[in-house]
């Protein structure tokens, strides 16, 4: 019974809140004939019809896609054509705002995750070796990092980082330059913004991780000790085969977060040099005179199928693991 | 006996001691190095002389005549009006908590309970819903509000924020669901209760650990949500984080970034707070979400 309740009130809660982007997408750029007529119509008997007329603004079939903002297919040919060298087209490639922003944020998905999953399992190793009665205390100060929001973790180290705040002059006094700023260049914008991806994504990964570890089995490892393993040895050939699929787990979680960098961006006010996608959607949205409905709608869908990529590996695991379990 | 031959060599506790330790220093110092420049005055925290003005609070002692002040809070909460944005933190993370644990425990309880095959999609849709990033959702969000003229206010930004949310209550609870035998239900079924009942007083107090550990997630989620809040909310309802990003926007104030500092800190210490107090059971939580992942 509870189920036939349950269930509908779910799937519905999805449909309804869900698809509906995709609803509105679809009229942006193909005006679907479903979402768009009911939408205006409500419009011509409710408002007057300049407003009508406004909402969505003209039909522009796939055009958004295209465009210089976007994939700009017209640049790219151009490029490609008057460019002599593989070098010169990347250089115009990469200027492009989203082929900019793509770069970005895979950049600081791939950066960024490795040393996350290294540092997390060194993290909950060494965790898991100390004294019960430090642990708690121990645990609570490294993931604290992770629960604050992006933002304020951001804020925080951003002024820390501040060329008048602590890290900055010290960073200052390490290299003997009174004028250097890690907001500078835009190279060392990037290299802040992924020390600070690191700092915040490690305590999940160390979560996890612990977590995992206390699962590992203890026959295996005194079978090991007693055949004389070392302790790296041990580690390496039974922690970490078992820890394995843990791992995927947090590489995906890792790649998933991260594909959807903002707050950090705003937090160290670095929208100049580094933009990612979901910065580019802020920005449409945020605009000050009128908001880009169809530039955001297409950026967001063009997100959507770069997770979808990056999901593909959990999706066919996760069916294989169901359909093992049937 | 096994921890004796599992026993630790000196150097190694040394190394593994030195290294947590300054991990600790990585991990917490930040926030300590925030709190304790809250207390000061603009030109102490970004202090252009030297660094350890910070510390000892010289200029603050000039203007304030006390080595520290809490000036930025009073005016921050009073004047910046922060009280306002925390009053709709408030509500807006009671509501989204509430909502969603009430619909979480009951869609995952037919869901662990299910033996159709449709169970799988609903979990996977679910799980594609987790890895969309908010920002997605939100741009599609924002043009039907405006149209229903319903942007800007709380109810709606709760219930986005619901939606968002529950995907992951969903798995999590699921998976918790998933540890409570099935025998317990069905004799409570022949029992005589009613699935109602079965639910309410034989499955949900085995099932408190889970419920807390999702209520925790969606505080979180609620408390610290800033693509939704900031974009779907007007000035007037911000809530505590796009407040935050507020005062640093607005420059025609010279104290405002001393606001902001503050704002962090009060932002942050009920968090911190909670936090302590539950960790064990956000730690089994999120191992809970990572065994099924």
């Amino acid at each position: 019974m509870l189920m036939f309740i349950g269930l509908p009130i779910i799937s519905s809660f999805f449909q309804s809140l869900h698809i509906e982007p995709e609803q509105i997408l679809m009229e942006v750029e193909k005006c679907d004939p479903f979402g768009c007529k009911t939408e205006t119509k409500v419009d011509i008997e409710a408002t007057n019809k300049l407003q009508e007329e406004q909402p969505l603004g003209r039909f522009n079939g796939l055009g958004t896609y295209g465009d210089r903002n976007h994939l700009a297919f017209d640049e790219i040919k151009e490029a490609w054509t008057n460019s002599s060298s593989i070098a010169e087209f990347t250089d115009i490639l990469l200027n492009l705002p989203f082929y900019k922003a793509l770069l970005f944020t895979l950049t600081f998905c791939f950066a960024v995750t490795p040393p996350v999953v290294v540092l997390g399992f060194i993290v909950a190793l060494s965790v898991n070796t100390i004294t019960k009665s430090l642990k708690g205390p121990t645990i609570f100060g490294v993931i604290l990092p992770m629960i604050v929001t992006p933002l304020i973790g951001s804020l925080v180290l951003f002024w820390m980082i501040d060329a008048k705040g602590i890290l900055g002059s010290f960073i200052q006094f390490l290299f003997d330059d009174p004028n250097l700023s890690l907001k500078s260049s835009s190279q060392l914008t990037w290299i802040t913004l992924i020390i600070y991806g690191i700092w915040h994504n490690t305590p999940f990964a160390f979560v996890v991780f612990y977590a995992a570890l206390q699962t590992v089995p203890q026959d295996p490892i005194e079978a090991a000790i007693i055949d004389g393993a070392s302790r790296y040895e041990r580690v390496r050939h039974i922690v970490i085969p078992h820890l394995y699929p843990v791992a995927t787990f947090i590489i995906l979680i890792c790649l998933m977060d991260n594909f959807r960098v903002l707050e950090p961006i705003i937090g160290f006010a670095a929208e100049g040099v580094a933009q990612s996608l979901s910065w580019m959607i802020y920005n449409d949205l945020r605009s000050e005179n009128k908001m880009l409905f169809g530039s955001a709608g297409a950026t967001s869908m063009l997100t959507i199928i770069g997770v979808a990529i990056l999901l593909t590996p959990v999706l066919i695991r996760t069916w294989r693991e169901f359909r093992t379990e049937r | 006996m096994e921890s004796k031959i599992n026993r630790y060599s000196k150097q190694l506790i040394l190394i593994n001691s030195f290294f947590i330790l300054a991990w600790l220093v990585v991990s917490v110092f930040p926030f300590i190095w925030t709190f304790w420049g809250s207390f000061k005055v603009k030109a102490d925290f970004f202090s252009r002389a030297d660094w350890m003005f910070a510390v000892t609070g010289v200029n603050t002692l000039i203007e304030t005549g006390d080595t520290s002040t809490v000036k930025a809070y009073v005016e921050s909460w009073t004047e910046g009006e922060f009280w306002k944005a925390t009053m709709n933190t408030i509500i807006i993370t009671v509501s989204v908590v509430t909502i969603s644990l009430f619909l979480g425990t009951l869609g995952a309880y037919a869901l662990s309970r299910s033996t159709y095959k449709y169970t799988f999609w609903i979990l996977i849709a679910a799980l594609i819903f987790r890895a969309m990033p908010h920002i997605t959702l939100v741009s599609g969000y924002l043009f039907p509000f405006f149209q229903l003229n319903v942007w800007g206010i709380l109810p709606t930004t709760i219930i986005v924020l619901v939606a968002i949310n529950q995907p992951f209550t969903l798995w999590l609870l699921y998976s918790f669901f998933k540890t409570v035998p099935k025998e317990l239900d069905e004799s409570a079924l022949i029992d005589g209760c009613t699935y109602f009942q079965a639910f309410r007083f034989v499955i949900m107090p085995v099932m408190w650990p889970g419920v807390v550990t999702a209520g925790l997630f969606s505080m979180m989620l609620a408390y610290n949500d800033f693509t939704v809040t900031s974009l779907l909310l007007n000035q007037q309802n911000y809530t505590m984080v796009p407040k935050i990003n507020a005062y640093l926007g607005t420059i025609e104030h010279s104290g405002n970034y001393m606001w902001a500092v503050s704002s962090v800190v009060s932002a942050t210490a009920p968090l911190f707070m909670i936090i302590m107090f539950f960790q064990r059971q956000l730690i089994s939580g999120l191992t809970a979400g990572a065994v099924k992942g």
